[in-house]
């Protein structure tokens, strides 16, 4: 009886050893990963890394280009991608019927673009606005001059703002769905219509919703770069952009073209490692602010 | 009575243009996300479709055109080449952009053939003349893609590369290019697999405890540290695959390629891991709490209720996260271009290095002529991309969540 009870004991401990151990590997890679990553970019970072151009054909000097220019994308991104996600995260969750058939496509399309691969938004970006409505654009107003219909920062965050569409929607759908039913009722009964009541009740209880998916979807779009390989982003340039209609350098081609295509990568190591830990920073930290707002979110729905 | 009945009318009927024009904004931006993966769709596809444009009519046109070649002497030719296109495309190149395996691309022979080669000598100078630039600097290639002759050599050239993407090469740079699909489809296959036998069993036993086993504090730490891992961006977990865990596989196992399927297959696992994690647990959560109980009262274990009850009773969510860890798999592109090698090649060694599909497309548009033949395949690629991601998804949406719900409310 007793031996048997080991054995089961014994299997028990086996199997729930098993679940604990690929926790725990996973968390293991997660932590070298970090580690390995801000041990070889420690010595990098540094303001001046930060501040400077790059210099002698890339393989000194700073990466300030490439992080003004991610800026910049993702702020163009988050112009273009919050309003249309809170948009649809409101008709959703105020106008739409829970089970009509076009909540339900609409829901849908959105989990299909969040799990299109980013190279398809890349390709996507390319035939549609750069062939089609860029080259439309300077047939129309540009007398056939070349300067929509190729790759620039507008249509790179344009992509970009597709591809984390979802992320704001999702995030915004959550928080107004946090919002009491007896808050909108008491705002109706008062005399309110459904537009003042989402105006005035709604939406100032989903800011932080908002301010999450905002903060996921630039995280996302900064770490991005199959979207932009061929929709906007540049190897080197030598001046920062000035114009939508204007090449950038981003953090994450950056890496990409150090590592792969650069012909010293062994004398680079150091600005690749520096580039990476910068990227893995600003990602990391502004996904942690989304969790803890989400956390708080959710601590709210059930308060 | 009537009064009031007649005032409730009258509120009811009040029609406010404020109220009426947010609505009907409202629901027409949120139709537009349907509307974008259609748009995306199209597109993609458009792109594509001239490879499949070789109707009657247009081999017919073909065949006129080339014998009206034939009989103009070259200088004509040449003349066509000359004129400007309608609307001349930009493509903005950037020197030697591939390191090792990839030689034959940046020479970029023309896909045309060789009767129009040697007339169309001078005009093709123009063109590719300038590929001997270092690295570092920056080639604008102006390609006149829409000009005339170019338009007939690619239907013939169409016709070829259809009959050749069921073909073991991938050679879409040569002179005779061949446009064989099948090596970058194995390539992907491996990669996927080898990436599923990895992640899946982590990320679901990983699930299992965080929603049965783990203390609360630990649970706590646990969760939202796979989600951060969700968050680190391909192209780091890509440069981790290629800096440390190459080399690292590669003195624990000691293969002779250090970049290869394998390597990829862990890296990409480690990109879809937080997918299959959050949706198992999502699937475990969502396990009716009176299983878990009857199961301890019939005098189970903890770890048997866990095994037998609960990973079953969630087996239609586990299969959709696994689905969806695929589809996230097939269509990474940065980890593939940086840490399996890109070679297409045909053989089952998981220790050899491979290209995959997105890889392909990432790493040959930036240097294709537009309106290209190749061109137009890596187009087709990606629909065939959009494609799957999409039966995927659907697959993982409706005939998964059915059956889950099925088993759980037992109708």
């Amino acid at each position: 009886m007793i031996l048997k009870r080991f054995k089961r004991d014994a299997k028990g401990f086996f199997f729930e050893g098993l679940t604990l151990v690929s926790a725990l590997i996973i968390i293991t890679i997660l932590i070298v990963m970090l580690v390995v990553i801000i041990i070889g970019g420690k010595s990098m970072f540094t303001w001046e890394f930060l501040t400077s151009f790059p210099t002698e054909g890339m393989t000194q000097g700073g990466i300030f280009p490439a992080l003004f220019g991610t800026a910049l994308m993702v702020i163009i991104m988050s112009i273009a991608a919050v309003p249309f996600g809170v948009i649809t995260a409101i008709y959703l969750t105020e106008y739409a019927k829970e089970n009509s058939v076009i909540a339900r496509s609409i829901r849908f399309a959105v989990r299909t673009l969040a799990v299109i691969p980013s190279i398809i938004f890349g390709l996507f970006g390319l035939g549609f606005f750069i062939k089609f409505v860029g080259t439309g654009m300077d047939s129309a107003f540009m007398g056939g001059q070349l300067k929509w219909g190729q790759p620039n920062i507008l249509w790179a965050s344009l992509t970009m703002a597709l591809l984390t569409l979802p992320v704001v929607i999702v995030s915004v759908e959550e928080a107004l769905k946090t919002i009491p039913r007896e808050l909108r009722e008491a705002s109706l009964a008062l005399g309110a219509t459904k537009w003042q009541t989402i105006r005035r009740v709604v939406l100032p209880g989903s800011y932080s919703g908002i301010m999450t998916g905002t903060i996921l979807a630039v995280s996302r779009g900064a770490g991005e770069v199959a979207p932009i390989l061929f929709t906007g982003a540049a190897y080197y340039l030598a001046t920062l952009p000035g114009s939508l209609s204007d090449q950038f350098m981003s953090l994450g081609y950056h890496i990409y073209i150090m590592t792969t295509q650069s012909a010293n990568v062994d004398q680079t190591l150091p600005i690749q490692f520096g580039t990476t830990l910068v990227l893995l920073l600003l990602t990391f930290s502004l996904n942690i602010v989304a969790i803890i707002l989400r956390y708080r979110i959710r601590r709210r729905r059930i308060a | 009575m009537n009064e009031l009945k007649q005032k409730i009318d009258i509120t009811k009927k009040k029609f406010r243009w404020s109220d009426y024009i947010a609505e009907r904004i409202i629901k027409s931006v949120a139709f537009l996300s349907i509307t974008f993966i259609v748009l995306i769709f199209f597109f993609v596809f458009r792109e594509s479709f001239p490879i499949f444009n070789f109707s009657k009519d247009a081999e017919h046109k073909t065949e006129q055109d080339s014998s009206k070649q034939a009989q103009s002497n070259p200088n004509e030719i040449q003349e066509q080449y000359g004129v400007p296109a309608p609307e001349p495309e930009k493509q903005e190149q950037y020197g030697v952009v591939t390191s090792d395996t990839l030689t034959e691309a940046t020479i970029q022979t023309s896909t045309q053939e060789t009767a129009q080669q040697a007339s169309a000598q001078p005009a093709k100078q123009e063109q590719y003349g300038v590929q001997t630039a270092d690295d570092t600097s920056m080639i604008e290639n102006y390609a006149t893609s829409e000009s005339k002759a170019t338009e007939v050599s690619t239907t013939d050239n169409n016709k070829h590369a259809l009959k050749t993407l069921v073909t073991k090469d991938w050679q879409p740079v040569s002179d005779n290019p061949r446009f064989g699909l099948l090596p970058l489809l194995l390539g992907t296959l491996k990669i996927t697999i080898i990436s599923m036998l990895f992640a899946a069993p982590l990320a679901i036993l990983a699930a299992l405890y965080t929603s049965v086993f783990a203390p609360k504090r630990l649970k706590e730490i646990i969760k939202p540290a796979i989600e951060l891992l969700a968050g680190i961006p391909s192209v780091v977990i890509g440069f981790f695959a290629l800096m440390i865990m190459a080399s690292f596989l590669q003195d624990l196992f000691g293969y002779a390629t250090r970049l290869n399927s394998f390597v990829g297959g862990i890296a990409m696992g480690l990109a879809a891991i937080p997918i299959i994690y959050t949706i198992t647990e999502d699937a475990l959560n969502a396990v009716p709490k009176t299983y878990y109980e009857a199961s301890l009262a019939l005098g189970a274990s903890k770890w048997q209720t866990a095994f037998f009850v609960m990973l079953p009773a969630a087996t239609p969510g586990i299969f959709a996260a696994v689905l969806l860890g695929i589809g996230r798999v097939f269509g990474e592109t940065m980890i593939a271009l940086m840490a399996t090698g890109n070679a297409a090649m045909m053989g089952l060694n998981p220790f050899e290095s491979v290209r995959t599909l997105a890889a392909t497309i990432g790493a040959e548009m930036a240097e294709v002529v537009f309106g290209d033949t190749h061109y137009n395949v890596l187009f087709l690629i990606g629909s065939l991309l959009f494609i799957f991601t999409f039966i995927l998804n659907a697959i993982a949406e409706f005939w998964v969540k059915g059956r889950l719900m099925k088993k759980i409310q037992g109708k």
